[in-house]
């Protein structure tokens, strides 16, 4: 019996050592940060078009590889940075050329086929252009770590949070204080209605799409930093699925508390019993616990209640 | 930037199949299917192990005219590193004159291995595979040579003994095995319980889900074991983020052994300075000191017959393990040409050559590799050969060998190899040959 509730406390029991239980919690808040940035660049083009980006995975990579790939030419890395900016822009102005424009009042199911495509082609012209060689990644983050109270904190991960807080800041005024923004949130609300007045539905998708694409660079920045640019960071798009679920596809603030609430959870499930079953527990975890908030709150948690007449 | 790509990507394709591949074999030409992953997550890994196999067929051709005057031909399937895909680019390629196949995949491997009787081709997996395949009795068709992962693990208990002043010291340490979630990470852990329970160290096992992009979990445990040494037996991105996670950590890297497939270049590079001093497994040396290395060079690359932009993995240690594969391949041809009377060999000889495959130090100087390896010699019942594995460190800069050659525990790993295989054989009707 003893033992039964040993594996069940698990999780809390790590806490015994109360410096190592803050850093399971730390460093799960700051992973979770890490899985938002990337939630993040679905959120965008889903309130803006009602389209789940199945290529936003591959995007994060593509704005990864572009950027390590100029800092390696010897470009120096704000040139590097803006260069990289104006190609996730110009990628933005061709998939609305391309594609989005043919695919105005198609079934959602259609635009969702037509990302997976992209993220296909996307891969390999990313694989192509810089080849299949792991990049190093150093835009002057600092490396290392420090230990206040004898709690373990990596300068990379705080970083990334900072970089999180302001980008969503910067996110929340460009929504609400901007004309674009306040567009775009009509957009979302009803595309027919906002083109009733005269909002231009294409100018808006490449906005969004280049926002997106301009978080898919940051998000890249910070993964890519951490473990190198290589093609395996496109499926970090697979961490940020869970943090959607939980927080609602078209939420900002639902993306970040999502994360935060995956990111603690999974490293807590991991640490806590992950060594009573196996380990590597941490990936379905995730799945799990945004399921269980599925089914209490179907919209996610920040995501709107549908409601429609029958 | 490497805006020729397409075209590079073209002619590599191109390049690497050397002689435009026959739909079938020619009657003077040996056809060799060669499993590649050039794409996808794994491709960095890929590509330099495919060109070792691809650049060495390239030189013996060029250089010697084939082996006893019959030219090599070989074509390119990729496998992106899946198994279902390694297994149709098998069924696809079997019937073009395959003798032996290198699956260069765990996953693959022992998807084949039940085929491999019936159609009459030979299995080698350098370095990695079905560790209980060594026994040649229950499995005539499998070659593990020179060494597997069962005898690596026990290497490196043999290592961190000696470093640790001596076997006697190991009890009570604390020895974690951080692995990939798959067949291929799971293979050293069964050796490695055996060697605890044998030794009295504390073993902590630790699986990592593909790809290993997202490991804080796994090294904030390591952060609370506080273990004694880290082994890693991970592939592709999984290694350099357990490296950069393990100095985040502060966790001495000097005090962390990875597999061979997680010693090259590719897992170092990424991570700058902060793998200095990480230590890993293999079987043969770094670096292009090599004179047949540098012929290469000269004969295929200087000549522009080379891959293009193959030039630069020349002398890495996954190009290096590449031609070790090709040089076991033809070696195995060179016999059983001379055993049969034959200029083409079929894949009962292919076999039989790999069987009684004999590079002892001398033929390694022969062929300009003095040094390179421990010599290799396969029996009837054992097609792992001795086995011997060297520790090679990382200084910034290039891998160094920093021990001798070192013999697995035998007299453990092979009574694991013969249960195991005795229980395959059973499981699947197999009456194991007499040796």
């Amino acid at each position: 019996m003893g033992e039964i509730w040993e594996f069940i406390l698990a999780p809390v029991l790590i806490f015994e050592s109360w410096q190592f239980g803050m850093e399971v919690v730390i460093s799960g808040l700051l992973a979770g940060v890490m899985y938002s940035l990337v939630a993040l660049g679905f959120v965008l083009i889903y309130k803006a078009s009602g389209m789940f980006n199945f290529a936003q995975g591959v995007l994060v990579l593509f704005a990864a590889l572009n950027l390590a790939g100029f800092i390696g030419l010897g470009i120096p890395i704000p040139l590097a940075i803006l260069l990289t900016i104006g190609i996730m822009i110009l990628f933005a102005v061709v998939v609305e050329y391309l594609i989005l424009r043919h695919l105005v009042n198609q079934e959602q199911i259609i635009l969702f086929m037509a990302t997976i495509g992209l993220a296909f082609f996307l891969s390999a012209f990313g694989e192509t252009i810089w080849g299949s060689d792991v990049k190093k990644l150093d835009v002057g983050i600092p490396q290392g770590r420090f230990e206040p109270f004898g709690i373990q904190i990596q300068y990379l991960e705080l970083t990334a949070g900072a970089v999180a807080a302001a980008l969503v800041t910067g996110l929340a005024i460009f929504f609400n204080k901007t004309k674009i923004g306040r567009a775009l949130r009509a957009v979302a609300d009803d595309h027919q209605a906002a083109l009733s007045v005269g909002i231009n539905l294409r100018t808006i998708w490449i906005i969004v799409w280049a926002v997106s694409g301009i978080v898919a660079l940051v998000a890249g920045t910070m993964w890519g930093a951490k473990s190198g640019v290589q093609f395996s960071l496109s499926e970090i798009a697979l961490k940020a699925l869970p943090v959607l679920i939980l927080g609602g596809f078209e939420s900002i603030p639902g993306a970040i508390i999502g994360g935060l609430i995956i990111g603690l959870g999974e490293k807590l499930a991991e640490v806590g019993w992950g060594p009573y079953v196996g380990g590597a527990i941490e990936d379905w975890f995730a799945y799990i616990l945004a399921m269980v908030f599925l089914v209490f709150r179907p919209q996610g948690l920040f995501g709107e209640k549908i409601i429609e007449r029958v | 930037m490497r805006l020729k790509g397409l075209t590079l990507g073209l002619a590599a394709a191109v390049a690497a199949t050397g002689i435009a591949a026959p739909a079938v074999q020619a009657a003077d030409t040996q056809y060799f299917p060669l499993f590649t992953y050039r794409t996808g997550p794994y491709a960095p890994n890929g590509i330099p192990s495919a060109n070792g196999i691809a650049d060495y067929f390239n030189y013996v051709n060029l250089k010697h005219g084939g082996v006893g005057g019959v030219k090599l031909v070989w074509e390119e399937c990729e496998t992106g590193y899946n198994t279902k895909k390694g297994v149709e680019c098998y069924e696809r390629l079997k019937g073009k004159g395959t003798t032996v196949v290198f699956p260069y995949s765990t996953g693959i491997t022992y998807k084949l291995i039940p085929n491999a009787d019936k159609d009459k081709v030979s299995i080698l997996t350098v370095g990695y595979g079905r560790t209980d395949a060594s026994d040649g009795r229950v499995f005539p068709w499998t070659f593990t040579t020179p060494t597997t992962y069962w005898s690596q693990a026990s290497a490196f208990i043999k290592y961190i003994g000696a470093q640790e002043g001596g076997m006697g010291k190991l009890k009570g340490k604390k020895i974690a095995l951080i692995y990939h979630n798959s067949a291929y990470g799971k293979e050293p852990i069964r050796t490695l319980e055996l060697l605890a329970r044998k030794l009295g160290y504390k073993l902590t096992l630790l699986a990592v889900n593909h790809p290993g992009q997202e490991q804080k979990a796994t090294w904030l445990q390591i952060r609370r074991e506080r273990p004694d040494w880290v082994l890693l037996w991970g592939w592709g991105v999984m290694n350099q983020v357990a490296i950069k996670e393990a100095t985040n950590i502060g966790f001495k890297m000097d005090r962390m052994i990875g597999v061979w497939w997680s010693g090259a270049e590719q897992d170092v590079v990424p991570t700058g300075d902060a793998a200095k001093g990480y230590k890993a497994g293999t079987f043969h040396a770094a670096g292009s000191d090599f004179p047949l290395i540098k012929d290469i060079k000269k004969v295929v690359y200087d000549a522009g017959k080379g891959i293009p932009g193959g030039d630069k993995y020349v002398g890495q240690v996954l190009w290096n393990r590449g031609m070790v594969n090709a040089i076991f391949a033809t070696e195995a041809m060179r016999a059983a040409q001379k055993k049969f009377g034959v200029k083409v060999v079929n894949g009962e000889q292919m076999r039989w050559g790999l069987e009684n495959l004999n590079i002892t130090a001398e033929r390694w100087a022969e062929l300009g590799l003095k040094g390179f390896m421990q010599p290799v010699k396969n029996t009837c019942a054992d097609h792992e050969g001795n086995g011997p594995v060297l520790i090679q460190q990382w200084d910034g800069k290039k891998w160094n060998i920093v021990s001798d050659f070192i013999s697995p525990m035998r007299e453990v790993v092979r009574p694991l190899i013969e249960k195991s295989a005795a229980a395959y054989a059973k499981k699947n009707n197999i009456t194991p040959r007499k040796c």
